[in-house]
């Protein structure tokens, strides 16, 4: 085939672009994918009963906004990695804020706490099944966000994939706390952070072969 | 671009053929230090301008236009030899002068059969490709032919070019 005539035929009856389509698309498989995280947490592990003491509630409330607002920022981020030459503006670095701010909250609950305490703080009853159920409620909003990103035109795959990874683990964490009984900041610092970095690990991993265009 | 983006066919076509022309002498000097043919430049220019047809929403306006293209461009370069068992895999940054060099334009042809690889689409994509794409007939017009609705006429277009873009990368030899 000689080029021309591709261009010929790429710029027969060209078609009006919808500027906003990346980010929407994102948007949408993250919306989706949350309700997904959700619905999968309450009905396979059930939510937490005791809701509505106050203490509860708090914890409940402090567990959501870290898990949103990892989300948040790395779809911020993603909707330019999502496109080429998107990582050119800016560091990545703002991701890591929600985690700073947890472990800092975490010294502190710490602090105030005599050491006898500690081993339960960490590690609560439940950390194993925080283990196991983070990533696994992660699959399909993950899934979710790859199919989107694919739609788009991401160059640094390796990033753009661990992004779609912390989103999941971000809407994944984000479920797991309606059931999460564990109410410590350091079992939180530690056991939720861990598991959403292994889910954007593993995105960084996939990335590359699941992104390729 | 921008014009193009907002269904410009003559701005489209001319900032096609510009493109082809940057494009084509940064991949013939990419590929000939590898020891590629022009031929492989072409295929890879071909390939580059599918796909950045097919993902011009991914350009953001309030952007600039070279970094873009020339991340695409790139991008495409490394995969191509990623997939076709290089030992070049470290291509460095160029400056964006290489770019804006002009090649002849010889009229090499690429090794890329457009109505072989279309027959591998569904009919739906290969007749509204067809009617629109290459006779220049309007969407209208290709939908009455088709019996297809307008609608389906243009997601049939743009899934196609899509899919032509898939089957036209050069395929994992690991």
């Amino acid at each position: 085939m000689k080029t021309d005539d591709l261009v010929n035929m790429l710029s027969t009856n060209v078609e009006v672009v919808d500027q906003r389509l990346v980010s929407r698309t994102i948007a949408g498989a993250i919306a989706v994918g949350a309700v997904v995280a959700l619905g999968a947490s309450l009905v396979m592990l059930g939510g937490r009963t005791d809701v509505w003491t106050a203490e509860a509630l708090g914890f409940m409330i402090a567990k959501l906004a870290f898990a949103v607002a990892v989300a948040a920022l790395a779809f911020f981020y993603l909707t330019r990695f999502a496109r080429p030459a998107g990582s050119r503006r800016g560091s990545i670095a703002l991701v890591a804020l929600p985690f700073v701010g947890i472990v800092g909250l975490a010294a502190i609950s710490l602090a105030n706490a005599p050491a006898g305490h500690w081993q339960v703080m960490f590690m609560g009853n439940e950390w194993l099944e925080c283990l196991l159920s983070i990533p696994i409620i992660a699959i399909v909003p993950f899934a979710l966000v790859v199919w989107a990103v694919r739609q788009a035109a991401p160059t640094d795959l390796r990033r753009a994939g661990a992004l779609a990874g912390l989103i999941a683990g971000g809407l994944s964490a984000a479920g797991y706390a309606l059931h999460c009984t564990a109410d410590s900041l350091p079992f939180v610092a530690i056991w939720y952070s861990g598991t959403i970095m292994l889910c954007t690990l593993a995105g960084a991993v996939l990335g590359p072969r699941l992104l390729r265009w | 671009m921008t014009a193009g983006l907002d269904g410009d066919a003559a701005a489209y076509r001319m900032l096609l053929e510009r493109l082809s022309q940057h494009l084509r002498s940064y991949y013939r000097g990419r590929l000939s230090r590898v020891g590629r043919g022009d031929f492989e430049a072409e295929d890879l220019l071909q390939e580059t301008l599918l796909a950045i047809h097919t993902r011009r929403h991914t350009y953001d306006r309030a952007e600039f236009f070279t970094p873009w293209m020339h991340a695409i461009a790139r991008y495409k370069l490394i995969d191509y030899l990623r997939h076709t068992n290089s030992s070049y895999r470290d291509v460095p940054l160029e400056d964006a002068g290489e770019l804006t060099s002009h090649a002849d334009h010889d009229g090499v042809e690429s090794s890329i059969d457009l109505r072989r690889l279309m027959a591998r689409l569904p009919v739906k994509m290969q007749q509204a490709i067809k009617y629109v794409k290459l006779d220049g007939l309007s969407v209208a017009e290709a939908a009455r032919r088709s019996g297809m609705t307008e609608s389906a006429v243009k997601i049939s277009i743009h899934r196609g070019l899509k899919a032509l873009s898939a089957v036209i990368r050069p395929e994992h030899k690991t």
